[in-house]
């Protein structure tokens, strides 16, 4: 019996083909209008298993373009994460999932972004006056300028925290390795004063006992902080922990709405936490500048700039890793 | 506001409080650690608790705690204390009032 469907691929297909008509000319061979039903059935077999292999192969092409996009997503989505770190504005139009106060944090990121590149300009500026040897008149005018730029940022970050305290504390505005070093929200004084002694020589004696004093007060004022903020948490689990038992008497969702009410009215001192450490931050950058000299606060912002600047790289390396 | 300055000329320093609030923790935490032992007022659990905190409003205290007084001078809230020991200045006023000993 001719066979008269397209020479398939699949040797199985062609064995069966075989098999088949094999069994069938064994049956009725003999018999003429049974052999043109056989044929025809035959046919339709054929064609059946070719339509059916000829659809696995379209699925097979359909799920394996899925694959692949869904893999390329996946790319998109870590690029656009590591596009945001490191501060360039992306809009979300398509995440409606965010809240008003996810919102206000967009925002602040996005003034951060702008405030860093601003920053970065006056740094450049005072690093060329520094190497040409400017005079201390120039030299204090592009200090002024980066001081005053400093507390742009903190009367910024001031009204972000009243919208947004928790995006704010989270240091989610900052790269990676910034906020290995979080403390309320932002760097510790005490820390950066640590680091800019030795950079800072050569100091009069004066001067180095200035530092340290400013030093171990921005130490004690922090610590200070830390402890309210242990007393905060402390008191807030035990608000919390306090309406946990068993419900559903009326007693008990009375008690319930009332120390929701209070645990509100502790996270809402939270705010002031986070201003009295910026303005921790900020005094003590304000005391180191009156007790250096106009050009050991030239070099003092540099070398501030410096190091947050390849804290911000480490990040950008740590984002770009290879991995399995 | 008389009970308010009574209370301030009687102490070397006097930090007025509330008993949940934190910060007003962090403020004597601070002082504690300068050295000085200030009298604690507790606004919401002192038997004049009210009186003394109209008397802080008066003086234009807000927020009404912590509010720190060294030496009968009102000294101000969490943001004074917190510049003024940046400063320098609050040890010397401690020590002036002598609420601490070097």
């Amino acid at each position: 019996m001719e066979d008269t469907s397209p020479r398939t691929d699949s040797s199985t297909d062609a064995d069966t083909e075989d098999k088949m008509s094999n069994q069938l000319q064994g049956i009725g061979a003999s018999d003429g209008s049974d052999k043109s039903r056989d044929q025809k059935t035959l046919r339709r077999l054929a064609q059946n298993r070719e339509a059916a292999r000829k659809s696995r192969l379209r699925k097979k092409a359909y799920v394996q373009q899925l694959e692949s996009s869904r893999m390329k997503l996946t790319q998109l989505e870590q690029e656009l994460q590591r596009a945001r770190q490191q501060g360039i504005f992306i809009s979300s139009s398509g995440d409606q999932s965010q809240s008003i106060g996810g919102n206000g944090a967009l925002a602040f990121d996005v003034e951060y972004a702008r405030w860093l590149e601003e920053h970065n300009k006056r740094i450049n500026e005072l690093r060329g006056a520094v190497n040409s040897h400017a005079g201390d008149g120039e030299l204090r005018i592009i200090v002024d300028g980066v001081v005053s730029q400093h507390d742009d940022i903190f009367r910024i970050k001031g009204d972000a925290a009243k919208a947004d305290v928790f995006h704010i504390l989270s240091g989610m505005w900052k790269t990676p390795a910034e906020r290995c070093f979080l403390w309320l929200g932002g760097f510790r004084s005490s820390e950066l004063l640590k680091l800019l002694i030795n950079q800072l020589e050569p100091l009069t004696e004066q001067q180095l006992l200035a530092i340290n004093n400013l030093q171990q007060s921005s130490q004690q004022a922090e610590d200070a902080l830390s402890q309210g903020m242990e007393a905060l948490q402390q008191s807030l689990a035990e608000t919390l922990a306090g309406s946990l038992g068993p419900t559903g008497s009326s007693g008990n969702v009375a008690n319930y709405m009332g120390q929701m009410a209070m645990a509100m009215g502790k996270l809402g001192t939270l705010e002031g936490f986070i201003r009295q450490a910026d303005n921790l931050r900020q005094q003590t950058l304000q005391q180191m500048h009156r007790i250096l000299t106009t050009r050991q606060s030239a070099r003092a912002l540099l070398a501030i700039s410096d190091y947050f600047s390849r804290l911000r790289a480490l990040s950008s390396l740590w984002l770009a890793r290879p991995r399995e | 506001m008389e009970i308010v300055r009574e209370v301030a000329r009687k102490n070397a320093a006097v930090i007025f409080t509330k008993s949940w609030c934190c910060m007003c923790h962090s403020m004597k935490a601070l002082l504690y650690e300068l050295g000085a032992s200030p009298a604690v007022y507790e606004l919401d659990q002192h038997v004049n608790g009210t009186q003394m905190e109209w008397g802080l409003r008066a003086l234009g205290c807000c927020p009404v705690v912590p509010v720190v007084f060294i030496g009968g001078t009102l000294v101000g809230s969490a943001e004074d204390i917190i510049s003024l020991h940046v400063d320098g200045s609050l040890k010397h006023m401690l020590i002036n009032a002598k609420a601490i000993w070097l």
